[in-house]
């Protein structure tokens, strides 16, 4: 089975995230980069799909030329070999251009199977896999926190706020994961010293037969038109529990008319 | 004035999703409101008193069994038909995993904008968005086709507004490709009849504090008393106190309540990142130098077993 998994490299989560001045998008260089989370938990699946099912594994990423570095940490979980679409055109690309570029890039793979993570931590749009498989014509199997594979039969367990559904359908088909679908493992050493030595391709726009016009600021299907710090919270009132505090708390509860 | 789709959102428990009527409300400021209702046989016929109320001059019924047979892509063919026939002025739908998945199937169709997670929308078509952990405000605007928006829940009150609509049958047809995702199970997993997260007015939330599976039975019982929802931390969920379908944050939900009550949580940045546009907050932690007293509006400095368990007989008290 030929798996593709989407890797996307985006700005730590864990600090303080930007916009730029000057053309509103995201800052990728002040904050740390660091592979989104929830991809980690597509390239475990992939693997172990992998394992049971035989075939390759293939990290597929968008982005800036920095992005190789979590494209490298990527591989050393385990993937075979890794393309990375980078063109300077693609930045401030929209969600519809971007989903675009990587189903060009996936289809001149032709993979049986596309794994991707359920969101990224940046955009939080959630909209990029069944984005791509509208392009592609292929199935969309959304928000898993299972996945069954049988020949070329997918089963998911795909995760509701009232509970789950159980969705089928044939490769070739994107797949997107939920954290709970899994545990990825650590990158070991070996991972690592061999990460360096992978296959990692890259394409350009033209590569892949997409007009630059279509992508980037000029072929923006939707622009940000300014952006500001949103006011921080103030810390309002803090008592410290001396047995009358849950009394308190309902008292101001009260105040506020909650009760 | 030209016409606003808003494409309903129901569960079988509880009907129309009050983040429907939301929707409407918003629509009714850009136009005159289109209930779009994509559902199985019937399922239009028992929403059109709520639409009814909230506003919706029109209500579109595309009801089919295969609608709900298979995963999103039928609901986005239909919807690209309608869009395609009626020219609207905007379409809305809200910032569910569904709705967001139609809406990005939909862009695609029509080689349209979209804007996701939406707390606002002016009559220029002009989108406010709140992104990074909630840290920074967005303003943005669709620049080819037009206005194609996911609006989370709670960002706008709704305000009925009576209206008779005219209903109007929509023909499924789908392709092959509409239908390679084949839902064969539903499994309702959630305990109860607590509001829905993303919904609730107030939200009662347990962290790594709590400590185990079955004290969030406190969580809950202060959350029922509310008539809240009840929310968790990852680090609960993660230590198995709490299915991950409630999880509030950076990679769980995003909630935006009148109140949010955080109980042993220490307010990690991508905790603040689910719910630090909530209208107040209430927190009780042992650690008055948890990082959530910060944006709390009161908070309690205690042991969250000796502080909720009295403010629970304080408020069955007062309540008589
Ligand atoms: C990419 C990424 C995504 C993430 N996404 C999310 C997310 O979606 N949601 C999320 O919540 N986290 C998320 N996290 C994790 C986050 O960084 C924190 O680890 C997590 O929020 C901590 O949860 P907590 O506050 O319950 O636990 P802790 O940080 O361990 O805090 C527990 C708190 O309980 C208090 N406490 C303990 N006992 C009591 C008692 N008896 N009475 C009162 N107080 C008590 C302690 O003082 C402490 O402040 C994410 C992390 C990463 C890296």
């Amino acid at each position: 089975m030929k798996i593709v998994v989407l890797v996307k490299q985006v700005p730590d989560s864990g600090v303080e995230r930007h916009l730029n001045g000057d053309d509103n998008t995201t800052d990728r260089v002040s904050a740390g980069n660091v592979i989104n989370e929830m991809d980690e938990y597509a390239i475990e699946e992939a693997l172990q799909v992998q394992q049971r099912h035989g075939g390759e594994v293939i990290v597929l990423t968008m982005g800036p030329a920095h992005a190789t570095e979590s494209i490298r940490k990527a591989l050393s979980m385990g993937p075979d070999s890794a393309v990375h679409v980078v063109d300077d055109a693609l930045r401030g690309s929209c969600a519809v251009a971007t989903s675009k570029v990587l189903a060009a890039a996936i289809g001149q793979i032709g993979p049986d199977l596309v794994l991707c993570g359920a969101e990224s931590t940046d955009g939080r749009v959630q909209v990029m896999p069944h984005m791509i498989a509208e392009w592609l014509g292929v199935a969309a199997l959304t928000g898993a926190r299972k996945l069954t594979v049988e020949g070329s039969a997918l089963t998911i367990e795909r995760q509701t706020d009232e509970g789950y559904e159980v969705v089928t359908a044939a490769t070739p088909a994107v797949v997107s994961v939920w954290d709970t679908i899994n545990e990825p493992r650590y990158p070991s050493f070996k991972g690592i010293m061999s990460a360096k030595k992978k296959p990692l391709e890259t394409r350009s726009l033209a590569d892949l037969g997409i007009d630059p016009a279509e992508v980037g600021f000029d072929g923006a299907t939707s622009a940000v038109v300014e952006h500001s710090k949103r006011p921080p919270r103030q810390a309002g009132h803090k008592v410290t529990d001396s047995g009358d505090g849950g009394v308190q708390m309902v008292d101001f509860m009260a105040a506020e008319k909650f009760v | 004035m030209a016409e606003v789709l808003v494409v309903v959102e129901a569960t079988q428990a509880f009907g129309v999703k009050k983040v429907t009527l939301e929707l409407l409300t918003a629509a009714r400021e850009l136009g005159e409101p289109s209930a779009v209702v994509l559902g199985g046989p019937g399922a239009a016929a028992a929403m059109t008193d709520k639409l009814a109320e909230y506003g919706a001059r029109k209500i579109y019924a595309a009801e089919a069994e295969e609608i709900n047979g298979y995963l999103v892509a039928p609901k986005a063919a239909v919807l690209a038909k309608l869009v395609q026939s009626v020219a609207p002025a905007a379409v809305l739908l809200a910032s569910s995993q569904e709705g967001k998945e139609i809406a990005g199937r939909l862009a695609v169709k029509l080689g349209n904008g979209l804007l996701t997670d939406v707390v606002d929308l002016d009559a220029s078509g002009v989108a406010t968005q709140v992104v990074f952990a909630d840290s920074i405000i967005v303003k943005s605007k669709v620049s080819k086709g037009i206005p194609l928006v996911t609006v989370r829940p709670n960002a706008v009150t709704p305000v009925p507004a009576p209206a008779t609509p005219i209903r109007e049958e929509l023909t499924v047809e789908l392709s092959e490709a509409d239908k390679l995702a084949k839902v064969v199970d539903r499994v309702a997993e959630q305990k109860g009849a607590r509001p829905e997260l993303t919904e609730a007015s107030i939200v009662v939330a347990g962290g790594r504090g709590v400590g185990d599976a079955d004290s969030f039975k406190l969580v809950e019982e202060l959350a029922d008393l509310l008539g809240a929802a009840v929310g968790a931390s990852r680090a609960a969920v993660d230590s198995g106190f709490y299915p991950h379908q409630f999880q509030v944050g950076q990679t769980g939900k995003t909630v935006s309540p009148q109140l949010y009550i955080a109980l042993g949580i220490s307010g990690a940045i991508q905790h603040l990142a689910g719910m630090q546009t909530s209208k107040t907050i209430i927190t009780v932690n042992k650690d008055e130098e948890a990082p959530i007293f910060g944006l709390t509006d009161f908070g309690v400095v205690g042991d969250l077993f000796k502080v909720v368990p009295q403010a629970i007989e304080e408020i069955r008290r007062r309540k008589g």
